[in-house]
């Protein structure tokens, strides 16, 4: 997955958050050791120093942790991980429902649009 | 010893022009710092002294703990921002010119970039664009072990993909005992690779802080933030 960076906010910021999506998204399951610094650093094209700074502060949060001889591995807690999906998830939705109420639509339009929309999707699904 | 330089009220004039106005500088070991200001800020005044290629007139400048001489052209390695290389050479008499030169010059990691960057090791300088020119310049320098890379406008001439290559090769050749000091117009290029950056203006200092502070706080990238500051 490339590295996709903003220029308006801090880099290790984002590189948490990406992070975050891979470790979310199955690249770098529950448990597994992550990459050397150097190698993640030069992967995202951003200084290590700022890489280290967002692999340190992830580890404050437990969802890595370190062990002095071997390296960086994901969390084994598969609950936290769960969770940190599920408040990506509920960002993704926020955002969503802010963009249907711009566009003039109630929270029940949504769903109604939302329901049909998926309903369409698995028919056409069935047919092919 | 944590910095690799160090300035104290550094002052340089020239006649009829004060280049340096008592800069005071430190920059610590382990960081990649740009050194950013407009054209004929000062910045490449600041290098020379670095490099011991000017005095300053009043003020201290420390290189590795030491003034700069002999001790410290060791532990530098320096792109100048014009070419000194002789024109009639070939890269591979260059490599070994510079593997005698410096004790510290790693050849096998020079044949890689070049032929990462596809330059034929046996053309001669002088029939090479200016773009291949400049890489050359920068493999021979990037190639050395150095305590203190001293980089004067280092991709200018390069094509975005060498480009690419060259800033991943200053992150993979990232060592927590060595400094890097670039300067650059390219900051969009640079900033995400830099630890921290000085914009220097008429001579003097007039910002210094990390990228992330810069965008924690101005909540914009340091491009946008010395487009802002160096308004014309």
């Amino acid at each position: 997955m490339p590295w996709d960076l903003k220029s308006d906010r801090p880099i290790y910021a984002q590189l948490m958050e990406q992070i975050k999506l891979l470790i979310v998204s199955g690249v770098y399951p529950v448990g597994t050791k992550l990459p050397s610094v150097r190698d993640m650093a030069a992967e995202a094209a951003v200084n290590p120093n700022t890489m280290q700074r967002a692999l340190a502060q992830l580890e404050n949060e437990g969802l890595l942790y370190s062990q002095r001889t071997s390296g960086r591995f994901v969390t084994e807690d598969a609950d936290k991980v769960m969770q940190i999906k599920n408040d990506f998830a509920v960002g993704v939705i926020h955002e969503f429902l802010e963009k249907m109420q711009k566009l003039g639509y109630n929270g029940r339009q949504t769903i109604a649009l939302i329901k049909r929309i998926i309903e369409e999707e698995s028919e056409n699904g069935q047919r092919d | 010893m944590a910095n690799a330089i160090e300035c104290f009220n550094l002052t340089k004039r020239f006649p009829g022009c004060v280049a340096l106005n008592e800069v005071s500088l430190a920059i610590p070991k382990g960081q990649i710092i740009g050194l950013l200001g407009p054209n004929g800020s000062g910045k490449t005044t600041l290098i020379k002294i670095v490099n011991g290629l000017l005095t300053p007139t009043a003020g201290e400048i420390l290189v590795e703990g030491k003034h700069p001489g002999v001790e410290t052209k060791k532990a530098v390695s320096y792109l100048p921002e014009r070419s000194y290389l002789n024109d009639w050479m070939s890269v591979n008499e260059m490599i070994n010119f510079f593997g005698d030169f410096y004790s510290d010059f790693n050849k096998a990691k020079a044949y890689d970039m070049l032929q990462r960057l596809n330059i034929n090791p046996k053309d001669r300088l002088k029939t090479m664009s200016k773009g291949t020119k400049e890489k050359v310049q920068l493999i021979l320098v990037m190639s050395r072990e150095a305590e203190l890379y001293v980089l004067d406008e280092p991709i200018g001439g390069v094509d975005p993909a060498a480009r690419d290559y060259i800033l991943d090769t200053i992150i993979s050749n990232y060592s927590e005992n060595a400094a890097m000091l670039i300067s650059t117009h390219l900051i969009t290029d640079v900033e995400k690779i830099l630890d921290g950056v000085v914009f220097i203006d008429r001579g003097s200092i007039v910002l210094s802080a990390t990228v992330d502070e810069i965008r924690e706080k101005e909540n914009k990238s340091v491009d946008a933030l010395f487009r802002e500051v160096f308004k014309c």
